[in-house]
């Protein structure tokens, strides 16, 4: 498989959220708006990137029964870096996302990228790798934050199409809102990848 | 009277699940039967109590002292891990019973964030209830939290699980089939836990 065709699997046929349904916490939890959830996909390409890399380029020196605590240690590492940065750089969208950057820990995607493809491929295949399903999750991560922001309340990456005294349907912002969209995009991802199939 | 609402809202209020989306992948993933998430929230009730006592107990007694607070993330999931296989260890010797219906559910805790959620919640985040001074929790408080959050945990995955059986008795239009419908069904039950909003 080339380099490309490992970039661009991530973005439809091995989706992260759509179609593999990883990573669903921080999915559900920080798509309050198109831009929260672009922030969170970024940070996660981040990590997902550099800890591929790691992974893949120490992955035949670590003894087998070990593993994972191992690739654990090698994420959290990058995941505080990531912290560092983003408390540095971005403050305010650190504030926003606030538990969800360290809980990138325990993103099922990352640790699973690790185990599924990183320990048995070379560096540059890996870091095109996270690369792929880093992009996917952030334009999952975007549309289901631009659904939430257009219909809880009524912006687009916070320019707001509705009059200033009005307000948007306030449960697409909150929970039950975050499951609903994430079942309908999920169905509509189904039904547009099957025709294309065909 | 403050450990009442610390129970209160870390129940229904602040619902890990519903509200905080914190532990979706085992709400989703074995939810199917009412036996094994009630299996899964006893599993997850003991780990996220007894992992919370130590982690707090970690960041007031090392990380603190020695100024390396930055460490949090990876100690906190290493002593998670380390507890986990601790407990299953622990479990197989003392109670083979109780291994044999937690079993396949212990390793799976390890990357359930609503357990590193709630240790890192307690060490970083101050609380207030009925408008009292805004504060961090001390050791007492932190437990009761953590019990009261996994509680919380252990009633919406099996409301989840009760829902999620009688669905299975109903035909589902097909591209809504598994996850979409469950993802629906839990959408309402998370409606019906907003109510609960403003409670304290």
């Amino acid at each position: 498989m080339g380099k490309f065709q490992l970039i661009t699997k991530g973005l439809v046929k091995e989706n992260p959220t759509f179609v593999l349904l990883l990573g669903m916490c921080p999915t559900l939890a920080t798509t309050t708006s198109a831009i929260n959830g672009m922030s969170m996909g970024l940070a996660t390409l981040f990590v997902l990137v550099l800890s591929n890399m790691a992974i893949a380029a120490v992955a035949k020196v670590i003894p087998d029964k070990v593993r994972i605590p191992a690739y654990i240690v090698i994420i959290a590492t990058f995941v505080t870096v990531l912290q560092f940065l983003m408390q540095a750089f971005t403050p305010a969208i650190y504030e926003t996302l606030g538990l969800f950057i360290p809980l990138i820990v325990v993103n099922c995607i990352v640790l699973g990228r690790a185990e599924a493809f990183a320990n048995k491929n070379t560096v540059m295949d890996s870091a095109c790798d996270g690369l792929g399903i880093g992009l996917g999750f952030t334009m999952s991560l975007t549309i289901l934050g631009l659904v939430r922001e257009i219909l809880g309340s009524g912006s687009i990456f916070d320019w707001k199409f509705i009059p200033d005294d009005s307000d948007g349907i306030l449960a697409f912002v909150l929970a039950p809102g975050a499951f609903m969209v994430l079942a309908y995009l999920i169905v509509l991802f189904k039904k547009v990848t099957a025709k294309k199939g065909e | 009277m403050e450990y009442i609402f610390i129970i209160i809202s870390a129940i229904f209020v602040n619902n890990i699940l519903l509200s905080q989306f914190m532990g979706i992948c085992p709400f989703l993933g074995v939810s199917n039967k009412l036996s094994t998430a009630t299996g899964m929230s006893a599993a997850v009730c003991f780990v996220i109590t007894l992992s919370t006592v130590v982690t707090y107990l970690l960041q007031y007694y090392v990380l603190v002292p020695l100024g390396i607070e930055f460490m949090q993330t990876i100690s906190f999931i290493l002593v998670i891990a380390a507890l986990v296989q601790m407990v299953e260890i622990i479990l197989k010797k003392v109670s083979p019973a109780l291994y044999q219906a937690l079993g396949i559910f212990l390793p799976l805790i390890t990357t359930n964030c609503a357990v590193l959620g709630v240790a890192l919640m307690v060490v970083t985040k101050e609380f207030s209830y009925m408008g009292g001074e805004p504060h961090m929790f001390n050791l007492g408080e932190s437990t009761v939290f953590a019990f009261a959050t996994s509680l919380g945990f252990g009633l919406a995955m099996i409301l989840f699980a009760g829902l999620r059986e009688q669905l299975a008795l109903n035909s589902v239009p097909k591209p809504f089939k598994g996850i979409p419908i469950a993802l629906i069904t839990a959408s309402i039950l998370a409606m019906a836990f907003t109510g609960f909003s403003g409670l304290v």
